[in-house]
């Protein structure tokens, strides 16, 4: 197996999908000849050229839209958002337009695309640059939503993310690109959609992580272990549909459950799983469960705030306690 | 027809009750007006009086268990009547709210009150309980699982014996976690006899998980199922050698006399109690023990104290005890601590199992520990985990003085100076050699009687060390 960073795992499924499926291109802004913000798509405009790798105007609404219109007619495009701060202009083509059409048009036509880029904070890009959105996206019938943590997750689920019929919301986290790990060489090596992974067995806490708080979890898993105290850590990978099964048999088994998210608590994926767990595993709670979102404020600008803002190991750490009474 | 009989409202602040005994047995013919228990509550012990005639059916709290107000105590009915419908009634809601139930049962002081007036004071304390009743079965989670209602209530006593009580809040209910609740639910674990370690007294996973190691201990010794042994037997200690003990419920009205006691003075109030004693006989003993033994091995007034005191200990079981709230220690052996002055600091060694020692290896032993403790070489099992002590400054003079308990002890003797005193006997002054003791009692456990009449054996003994053989 190779070891890939995120990035290049996320390249490679890109251009093993343009090369599979002749319907599959990639558009939005800087992908081609600037390859892409964050070099996702390096190196596959001067390889595939300008019908399959597309630089667009700075109009998330209009190339959503020409994305969306691509797909009803047989494409299978996907769109890449510098990050999905900027999809908030595309959000009534994403919501209205791509969720909604296979209902609305009776199916008769369906609308495989995927919209992808970074979710999430960065370094210092401030309140407007560093939302975290799956909730938003979850919130609608009709949208897949997906989250990896891993450079195989990323290659797998991409892989799958393009082969489904259907709109996908792909986020990825402008932190973790350079993140490494093993990939599996093969070509027709996907991730199906909706399948939990269990990335640390434990049998005192769960701590359901994704994207951003997968590493912080298995950190924190590892500093309690010290402490001897074994924790689980499940990454949904998919939060829509999610793999509620794997989360509730995990808790059945630890009784306890902290969520970390780096997105704001009010309404948020954690909410929801909370709720979930609470309808399918209330009899094995042993305490309530337990959420690390981001601080309810704006992303501060200052370094030292945000730090404080975002979900920490420490955090995790502090929560995991709390749940397990120590 | 077969009915419930109830915990009643026995006093106005009346929240729970503990059967102090049941005055009849499974089986046994009731008549209309007859106390079928006795009932500790926190004034007094009350009787539970029946106003049918009937046969009680099933005892559901047996003796020294707690109840709640309105809670089903005992079914009574016809004799070999079918009463099953009334255990699922009483362990689904932990109490019945059938009219007619309710009027089964009611109470009286001792001695008894005219038959109308009971019949009113019925009613009223009918009322609150059943109210009582309304709120606890809405709200608590319980703790018998539905397919258990046979056996359960029947098990309900014996885990409350065994952890003492949880921290039922004011409306009755049990904060408890959902896989608490399963767990005790699967183990057949009485919820109210928990008491949670989780925030705000919340029963939790690892609370159910002690239960149950313990469960499995006891259970293991194949003893006491159901009645209450005629002898007192005494567990193990942990401390080598240590006197074995038995944990006895306290009462409601030790605990109330504990609580008020305590917060009074300090966590340990203290009262204290002096008596004369004349030491004559004592000291014309010791020389006689003397006479027949080497020069090295010659004893003390002390030693014959510490002898004498252990004696006197196992004829007063309160002085050697411990309170510890729920239920108070009774030791089997005297273990007696003696204080022992060392470099900047004050010792007690213990002299294990004294009431069953000679006066001889008594003093052998302190000579050697005392010895070992100045050059500060005591293991510490050697110097924790008496059952009672005793501090001597005879030796320096001190005609009386008092001493400070050493907990978890209930007391401890303060011994002066055996000196020459003018004393009238028979009207006519004599010399006596007159030894003041002082005794500084923990009230939560002692009281003054209590306390009295153990220093009275201890004089007795003291003055006539003949006694000591009965």
């Amino acid at each position: 197996m190779a070891i890939l960073t995120i990035r290049d795992a996320l390249n490679q499924a890109l251009r093993e999908e343009i090369i599979r499926d002749e319907n599959v291109f990639i558009m939005g802004e800087e992908v081609a000849e600037y390859d892409g913000a964050y070099k996702v798509t390096r190196g596959l405009w001067k390889e595939f050229g300008d019908k399959r790798v597309v630089d667009t105007p700075i109009t998330e609404l209009g190339f959503a839209a020409v994305g969306v219109g691509a797909a009803m007619a047989g494409l299978r495009p996907v769109i890449e958002f510098m990050t999905w701060n900027f999809s908030i202009l595309a959000s009534d083509q994403i919501i209205n337009h791509a969720a909604k059409m296979y209902y609305m048009s009776g199916g008769q036509f369906s609308v495989p695309i995927v919209f992808r880029g970074p979710n999430g904070s960065a370094y210092q890009v401030s309140s407007q640059h560093s939302q975290a959105l799956e909730a938003f996206y979850a919130n609608f019938p009709g949208l897949k939503v997906v989250m990896p943590s891993t450079a195989a997750d990323a290659k797998g689920l991409l892989k799958s993310a393009i082969r489904d019929n259907n709109p996908v919301i792909f986020l990825e986290q402008e932190t973790m690109y350079g993140m490494k790990g093993e990939v599996p060489d093969d070509e027709d090596f996907t991730i199906p959609l909706g399948i939990a992974d269990v990335k640390r067995e434990g049998s005192d806490c769960t701590i359901v992580a994704r994207s951003f708080t997968v590493p912080q979890a298995l950190k924190a898993a590892e500093e309690l272990e010290k402490e001897g105290v074994s924790v689980e850590v499940v990454d949904p990978r998919t939060i829509k549909p999610l793999d509620i099964d794997t989360i509730v048999a995990s808790v059945k088994k630890t009784n306890r459950l902290v969520i970390a998210e780096e997105s704001h608590a009010f309404a948020s994926v954690g909410a929801e799983i909370s709720h979930q767990v609470m309808e399918h595993a209330f009899d094995y709670l042993d305490a309530p469960v337990k959420r690390i979102s981001c601080a309810e404020a704006p992303m501060p600008y200052a370094r030292n705030l945000e730090v404080l803002a975002l979900p920490s190991v420490e955090k995790i750490i502090a929560a995991v306690k709390e749940v397990c009474y120590l | 027809m077969a009915n419930t009989i109830i915990m009643p409202k026995l006093s106005p602040t009346m929240e729970e009750g503990q059967i102090s005994r049941w005055l009849k047995k499974e089986g046994e013919a009731i008549e209309a007006n007859e106390p079928i228990a006795e009932v500790d509550t926190d004034k007094a012990t009350m009787e539970v009086t029946s106003l049918d005639a009937g046969t009680l059916l099933k005892i559901l709290v047996g003796d020294g268990a707690n109840a709640k107000l309105g809670e089903t105590i005992g079914i009574i009915g016809e004799k070999d009547e079918d009463f099953s419908a009334l255990l699922k009634d009483s362990s689904g809601t932990n109490g019945n709210s059938a009219p007619e139930a309710e009027e089964k049962v009611e109470t009286k002081e001792k001695p008894a009150e005219p038959i109308a007036e009971k019949a009113a004071s019925v009613s009223v304390a009918n009322g609150a309980a059943q109210k009582n009743v309304a709120e606890t079965a809405g709200r608590s989670y319980d703790a018998q699982r539905p397919g258990a209602k046979e056996d359960a209530p029947q098990e309900a006593p014996k885990a409350e014996v065994e952890s003492g009580g949880s921290e039922i809040k004011s409306d009755g209910r049990v904060i408890v976690s959902p896989i608490a609740a399963r767990m005790a639910s699967e183990n057949d674990i009485n919820l109210k006899s928990i008491k949670g370690s989780g925030p705000n007294g919340r029963i939790i996973k690892r609370d159910i998980e002690t239960v149950i190691s313990q469960q499995s201990t006891v259970s293991s010794q194949p003893e006491d199922k159901a009645e209450p042994p005629v002898a007192p037997t005494f567990g193990q200690a942990e401390i080598q050698n240590a006197s074995r003990f038995r944990d006895e419920n306290t009462s409601k009205m030790r605990q109330v006399i504990a609580g008020r006691l305590a917060e009074s003075i300090g966590p340990i109030p203290t009262f204290y109690l002096t008596v004369e004693i004349e030491m004559d006989a004592a000291l014309e003993l010791r020389k006689q023990i003397n006479a027949t033994i080497k020069e090295d091995e010659k004893v003390s007034v002390n030693d014959v104290i510490v002898k004498v005191a252990a004696q006197a200990l196992t004829k007063h079981s309160w002085v050697n005890s411990s309170y510890q709230d729920k239920t108070v220690r009774f030791y089997e052996d005297a273990d007696i601590g003696v204080a022992v002055a060392i470099q900047d600091g004050l010792i007690t060694p213990v002299v294990r199992g004294a009431n069953r020692k000679g006066i001889v290896e008594i003093s052998k032993e302190i000579k050697e520990m005392a010895g070992r403790a100045r050059e500060k070489k005591l293991q510490p099992e050697e110097y924790t985990g008496a059952t009672f002590s005793i501090s001597n400054l005879g030796m320096f003079g001190i005609k009386e003085f008092t001493a400070i308990i050493n907990p978890p002890e209930a007391a401890i003797i303060a011994v002066g100076a055996a000196t020459p005193t003018a004393v009238v006997r028979n009207g006519e002054i004599v010399i006596k050699n007159i030894m003041n003791v002082t005794m500084s009692c923990d009230h939560r456990a002692i009281d003054g009687v209590t306390g009295a009449k153990f220093l009275q054996t201890l004089k007795q003994m003291l003055e006539n060390p003949l006694l000591m053989l009965m």
